[in-house]
């Protein structure tokens, strides 16, 4: 259950973004989770919410944009997108493959509510 | 309404304190790995037989990181060495800060090895760099084959593989060939030893590839 841990990490890192001025509100926090971050989205918005209560996070939506595992094979050298059961190169089954996306774990997004008007 | 754009890694701050760690380590020339694995896979057990076959010809330290209990501290006890225990109170994982704060318990001057056992746990721990040289992942024959395929990430990050309790291979559902090829299929860089820590099997070779990447420091 260490999305509890990262939980807190987003809420942290969100409050330093925030503007000093009390009353402004956070209406959705927009995370960037690869496939092989080994986070449960369910878990982390449990976490989030339980957390954020009677915080200027309180009621925010988090976004949790999913990145998928791509590989590029040391072998024959061809970019693919796979899933965690199988760690080969589809094209041509060799194991020898580099991680090129699906470890990110990053906030990329914060949307507040000032109290000033919508943009356009 | 605004929009804030940010690029934050969400756990920039525990690889921060992991980088503060790893310089620590090596300044003074330290080896260090961080053992990870399912609970009950053995993880005490070889490192009570790895500091058995060290004797006393290393210097080294442990850190024990457990959920509840300092039993694994107590069986460490007897070895006579700095061993400092961190009780998670309910953590599944240990930190770089956690790891920081045991560190500044010993004094790292003369040490050559560090030895960081993680809570039993095969998916959070993956996620949090302590700032080790290297992550050694224990698997044992009684949890069957299957289990690098099952928690790939930490596979991923791991540089060593033990396969550990060998001596119930003739007793249990795992086939040694198929639990080697699934774990070298998520990464083919991964260093298996196989030991069993009731006949000591396997276990000289493990110790003799800590002294290998002691001596490489020196």
């Amino acid at each position: 259950m260490h999305e509890m841990s990262i939980a807190e990490s987003i809420i942290e890192i969100v409050q330093q973004h925030l503007p000093k001025d009390e009353g402004c509100k956070v209406r959705s926090v927009t995370l960037r989770v690869g496939a092989l971050a080994g986070v449960v989205p369910e878990s982390l918005e449990f976490c989030f919410t339980a957390l954020t209560t009677d915080t200027p996070l309180e009621g925010a939506r988090l976004t949790i944009g999913r990145v998928p595992l791509t590989v590029t094979c040391r072998a024959c050298s061809v970019t693919s997108e796979i899933d965690l059961e199988s760690f080969v190169c589809p094209a041509c089954k060799n194991s020898n493959i580099e991680v090129l996306s699906g470890m990110e774990l990053q906030v990329t997004e914060i949307e507040t509510d000032d109290g000033g008007e919508d943009p356009a | 309404m605004s929009i804030i754009t940010i690029e934050r890694k969400i756990l920039e701050k525990n690889d921060s304190v992991a980088g503060e760690n790893r310089a620590l380590l090596q300044s003074h020339g330290i080896f260090s790995f961080n053992l990870v694995s399912s609970p009950g896979s053995g993880k005490t057990s070889i490192l009570e037989r790895t500091l058995e076959h060290l004797g006393g010809s290393i210097r080294l330290a442990v850190i024990e990181g457990d959920v509840q209990t300092d039993i694994d501290a107590q069986r460490l006890a007897k070895y006579n060495i700095p061993a400092v225990q961190i009780v998670t109170r309910g953590g599944c994982h240990l930190d770089a800060p956690l790891v920081r704060d045991a560190l500044a318990q010993f004094e790292p001057a003369g040490l050559q090895l560090l030895i960081i056992e993680n809570v039993g746990n095969l998916v959070c721990p993956a996620n949090y760099d302590l700032g080790e040289s290297a992550k050694v992942v224990v698997v044992s024959t009684t949890e069957g084959d299957d289990k690098p395929l099952k928690y790939p990430q930490m596979f991923r990050q791991a540089s060593v593989l033990i396969i550990n309790k060998i001596d119930l291979l003739p007793y249990v559902n795992c086939n040694m060939d198929a639990l080697k090829k699934n774990a070298l299929s998520i990464n083919p860089q991964l260093t298996v030893f196989e030991t069993s820590c009731t006949t000591m099997a396997g276990i000289p070779v493990w110790c003799e590839w800590i002294r290998s990447n002691i001596s490489k420091r020196n």
